[in-house]
């Protein structure tokens, strides 16, 4: 009788333990091969065949396509430059330059990975529709009532992400710092 | 106490291995991926032009809605495929994943050098009885080795302002990802071959 229940025990604490941090592991993510500066992360790995087990897992549960090295490389954010969650309801101003690409885009999504329903259907950016200063500096400003400049809406959501994607560029597997890839700064300037 | 420490002890070396198990195991059981949620809307060898990504837009996540989005979902078991995708005005892509989604290869308008990127996409046993002698073709055609027999072809064509997204979509619309009818006839004319072999 006590066999049977320490057995129990112990394959209860096994599926607990082993399927728990499976499903840890695929939805937050792990430290494997990622690429990090400032707010930013990338897994340019995941662009390759030699990709690690656990970012296959997380791909494959959500069912996305990960972006190929030879096409370009996605950085993604979800807290601000100071580790505060990005939130829908602040002013979040992202300004700067970005690294060297031939063409890049900036994205705002939901926590599920789907674009922000706005009655201005502008759900991003790219390089060539982007407002400029004289020296090539952008600021976007990331708000849920309209801004002057490149406003890009929230819809209000309380938690959101940033993918800012760059085209055929020599970021990569290689790179490693923010002087190879020059992230623009993420800033929460006010929450109401 | 001792035989409760030592249960819990095992349990989580059992957990570690199942963690481990299910973690590999997951790409190959997921019912949800990427391949399985474009097979009910895509054609088999042949391009299909997905929707624009908008927010109602949920057959996968984390798409760029600056881009145009065609798939081609491939079996290469009829024989080697030709995909021709011509090149946009601003940026095109074609990225190839295994059935897995494993992005094993992809490449830019750039790289391609060309007006239009030409591939043949084969099998690595399809590549190897290619004839030696056909170094002709293999000079001004790019061979790309797929590690599955199945699997994706994504090609992507930006439109850098929301008012051109009618040209990329337009560009991708004529690209062309097939296997050649010559090879569709030798499948289907070798089947009749073997019964005289048979006989004898």
């Amino acid at each position: 009788m006590r066999l049977i229940f320490i057995t129990l025990l112990a394959l209860l604490v096994a599926a607990v333990v082993g399927l728990g941090t499976t499903w840890m592991t695929t939805t937050r993510g792990t430290e494997l091969g990622t690429l990090t500066i400032g707010a930013w992360t990338a897994r340019p790995r995941t662009g390759t065949a030699d990709v690690d087990p656990y970012s296959r897992a997380t791909i494959t549960r959500n069912g996305e396509l990960p972006i190929g090295t030879g096409d370009g490389v996605a950085f993604t954010a979800t807290t601000d430059d100071g580790r505060r969650p990005l939130d829908g309801r602040c002013d979040v101003v992202v300004s700067g330059v970005t690294p060297a690409a031939r063409f890049w885009t900036l994205t705002l999504y939901d926590n599920k990975g789907h674009l922000v329903a706005n009655s201005m259907q502008r759900y991003g950016f790219t390089s060539q529709e982007i407002v400029r200063g004289a020296d090539g500096a952008f600021e976007i400003r990331i708000a849920s009532r309209s801004r002057a400049g490149n406003w890009l809406p929230t819809g209000g959501i309380e938690r959101y992400a940033l993918m800012l994607r760059l085209y055929d560029t020599p970021v990569g597997v290689a790179t490693r710092t923010q002087r190879d890839a020059p992230m623009p700064s993420i800033a929460t300037v006010g929450c109401p | 106490m001792i035989r409760l420490l030592f249960t819990i002890v095992t349990g989580v070396v059992l957990g570690a291995i199942v963690h481990l198990v299910s973690v590999l195991a997951l790409p190959r059981i997921a019912s949800q991926d990427a391949y399985s949620r474009l097979t009910p809307t895509t054609k088999l060898n042949a391009v299909t032009q997905l929707l624009p990504a908008d927010p109602s837009y949920t057959l996968m996540p984390y798409m760029d809605p600056a881009f145009a989005v065609a798939v081609c979902r491939y079996d290469l078991s009829g024989g080697p495929l030709k995909l021709t995708v011509p090149v946009s005005q601003a940026y095109t892509s074609v990225s190839f994943y295994t059935r897995n989604e494993v992005a094993y290869y992809a490449i830019n308008d750039r790289s391609a050098g060309k007006k239009v990127i030409e591939l043949d996409l084969m099998t690595e046993a399809q590549h190897n009885e290619l004839p030696e002698d056909e170094d002709v073709t293999a000079a001004d055609r790019l061979i790309i080795d797929s590690p599955s027999t199945t699997g994706l072809i994504v090609m992507k064509a930006l439109a850098p302002e929301p008012g051109l997204m009618v040209q990329a979509q337009a560009t991708l619309a004529a690209s062309s990802c097939k296997i050649p009818a010559e090879q569709l006839a030798k499948t289907t004319e070798a089947p009749p071959s073997p019964p005289p072999a048979a006989k004898r």
